[in-house]
């Protein structure tokens, strides 16, 4: 609430005093968003789909991001992702300055900084579980793609569907698969939009606890999208998104 | 990502569509097979021809009656004018001016109806002499060629070729029989062996020189001379063939007194077979050329193909371009995926276009139309230019998917249904 009280210059100098990226309490950051806005041109009418952002994500932290539809979620997660550069303000992740970058570093940090999950598992239906998990290994340069990728799904309990396409795997282990392929380059961060969107309470739950474990196990930051309350307590820290602003951040005492 | 692992990625892709690809492929599959097929069979009858026209002889030259029109557009065409002599065949046998000659045979010819007792045909008539059968190398298969003791003569004796012995005596052995060439009777002395060749003396009767003046022909000119249609004249070696022309040009200057030099009052025209082989190999190349460029434009049909399909691949596989994107596929990964796939698919539909192309030859090459076989003939030229113009026409085609696919927005391409 803080941060949408005061004037966006105000905002912008206060985040930019911390450049080493440290909170107070000593906490690394792993994602900060000063002033992000992003405008949409439809036509001849300017849309805008985020409004000043300003927000933060620690290292380590699992965060979800709520909101109604057509609040900017979606939108705000395609910057986090660096799939979409944002029309104005600042964006760090992991210490680096993301805006101004070309498509092809975009991709590169895709590559290596960021897994993602998707509600729709976007998984490759003509490749095998291993093809689709190794295919970050394969635009990063990877050599011994296949062991890697197998140690993914292993960590994600499908080693044994190694060899099944797709349409052969249960909505669950397809999601398995897609978070196994999020995980195989060593991501700083994973970014899932509705993992659990399709799948039912049970298999969510399942989902969800592999999440936690790689958040615990591997200190991978985990950020995800979810409308469904259930999901979001699974988090440490939410971010509510309204009309395009952060309508309330806050820690979630367990 | 390497240029091995597109090339891997790109198979992938092209077999999880196995039937597209397949059906892409065969548009570059029939332009490929149709150049390849056309051009063989124009290089093989290039071939055929020129060996044909070998066979016959490349140190001979001909000489014919009346000027050549080459010298200016008005005079008259080869023949037009009788002014060759058996006089003058023997001034070119005889003179110690023209060392490059090796032989001579004057020869007139006619068609006749030729009458056997079990069947009749009509073919050229031949009268010459035994020099004939030397400068064209014929062997007899049976019975003798015609002698100079026939010449002398002016016997009634033929040799026939052999498709004429076959029609005129099916069943029984021709020497020794008669025949009827018009009203004149004459016997068979001899059956020359098969020759093939486009000209070839397989359907003709050769009789001696002076039969033919004395009995079938008006025999001499005005002034008395016996007339000739045309002289053969071989050169000692096929080298020796322009001093042999230049020879033969001065004797028959002088035989018929011309003193012009420039060759424009030459009454006589000579024949060279090499340069009649040359201008005939330079027209078929060029109509082999023709041939390629027509089968071309099939290819071209096939090039659109595979642009089509790829454009209608990429909007398929905008999820996957979306996807590939997301986890780091950079613009050129993708563009090179999808070039990489218009290549491939090119490239092996070229290579089953070369083995579809090699197999047409073959059965088109056995298929004979009225006794003549079209033979076939694949240059290596032609395989290595045909492999090379479809993996270019595959990435010629497929920049322009490629490009698209490439520049695809990722989150629109996620978004995609």
């Amino acid at each position: 609430m803080e941060e949408v009280l005061l004037p966006p210059g105000a905002a912008a100098r206060l985040w930019d005093k911390p450049r080493e990226r440290e909170l107070k309490n000593g906490k690394l950051i792993m994602i900060e968003m000063i002033n992000i806005t992003k405008t949409y041109h439809i036509g001849t009418i300017d849309v805008p789909a985020l409004r000043g952002i300003n927000c933060h994500i620690e290292t380590g932290a699992i965060a979800a991001i709520v909101g109604p539809s057509g609040s900017g979620k979606s939108t705000l997660m395609n910057i986090i992702g660096c799939l979409d550069q944002p029309s104005s303000g600042q964006y760090h992740l992991d210490n680096i300055d993301i805006a101004g970058l070309s498509d092809d570093d975009l991709a590169r940090i895709r590559n290596q900084k960021i897994g993602f999950v998707f509600q729709s598992y976007n998984l490759l239906h003509h490749a095998d579980a291993l093809t689709n998990v190794a295919l970050p290994l394969l635009y990063g340069g990877v050599p011994d793609r296949n062991r890697q990728a197998l140690q993914a799904l292993e960590m994600v309990g499908l080693a044994d569907r190694a060899h099944h396409k797709p349409t052969e795997l249960s909505g669950g282990q397809q999601q398995r698969v897609a978070i196994a392929r999020a995980l195989v380059n060593n991501p700083s961060i994973i970014l899932a939009d509705e993992p659990t969107g399709s799948l039912d309470t049970h298999t969510s739950e399942e989902i969800m606890r592999i999440f936690t474990n790689l958040n615990k196990e591997k200190g991978i930051t985990v950020i995800f999208i979810t409308h469904e309350p259930d999901i979001a307590r699974y988090a440490q820290k939410i971010i509510h998104i309204r009309d395009g602003m952060v309508d309330s951040d806050g820690e979630v005492i367990i | 990502m390497n240029l091995t692992e597109s090339i891997r990625t790109a198979f992938k892709g092209l077999i999880a569509n196995k039937m597209r690809s397949a059906l892409t492929m065969l548009g570059i599959v029939i332009g490929i097979a149709a150049v390849i097929s056309l051009t063989s069979i124009g290089t093989g009858v290039q071939a055929s021809i020129t060996s044909q026209f070998e066979s016959m002889g490349t140190n001979i030259l001909t000489i014919r009656a009346g000027a050549s029109s080459s010298s200016s557009g008005v005079r008259g065409a080869f023949g037009s004018a009788s002014t060759l002599t058996l006089e003058d065949s023997e001034a070119i046998a005889t003179s110690e001016n023209a060392p490059a000659v090796l032989r001579v045979a004057p020869q007139m010819s006619t068609y006749s109806q030729i009458v056997s007792a079990e069947s009749n045909i009509s073919a050229q008539v031949i009268g010459t002499t035994p020099e004939y059968q030397l400068i064209y190398d014929l062997a007899v298969a049976s019975g003798d060629f015609i002698t100079e003791r026939e010449i002398d003569a002016r016997s009634r004796s033929c040799v026939l070729g052999s498709t004429i012995a076959a029609t005129l005596f099916p069943d029984s052995e021709p020497v020794g029989q008669r025949v009827k060439l018009g009203t004149l009777q004459v016997t068979v002395v001899g059956v020359l062996e098969e020759q093939g060749g486009i000209t070839s003396v397989d359907d003709s009767v050769i009789i001696p020189l002076t039969t033919m003046q004395a009995r079938m022909t008006l025999g001499r000119t005005t002034s008395g001379t016996h007339n000739v249609q045309s002289i053969v004249v071989q050169a000692i070696n096929a080298d020796e063939m322009d001093a042999a022309s230049e020879q033969v040009t001065a004797i028959l200057r002088e035989q018929h007194d011309i003193l012009d030099p420039t060759g424009d009052s030459d009454d006589f025209s000579i024949i060279n077979m090499a340069d009649m082989l040359e201008s005939l190999d330079e027209v078929m190349g060029i109509l082999t050329v023709f041939l390629g460029l027509i089968a071309g434009i099939s290819l071209i049909v096939g090039g659109i193909g595979i642009m089509n399909i790829m454009l209608v691949s990429v909007t398929e596989r905008i999820r996957e371009i979306g996807i590939r994107k997301a986890v780091g596929a950079k613009r050129r990964d993708i563009l090179l995926q999808f070039l990489t796939e218009s290549a491939i698919l090119s490239l092996i539909g070229g290579f089953i276009g070369l083995l579809a192309g090699w197999l047409g030859s073959l059965l088109i090459s056995n298929i004979s139309i009225s006794g003549q076989q079209i033979p076939a003939a694949i240059s290596p030229d032609i395989v290595v230019i045909s492999m090379a113009i479809s993996v270019a026409i595959g990435l010629f085609f497929g920049v322009y998917p490629a490009n698209k696919a490439s520049r695809l927005n990722p989150i629109e391409a996620l978004r995609h249904e």
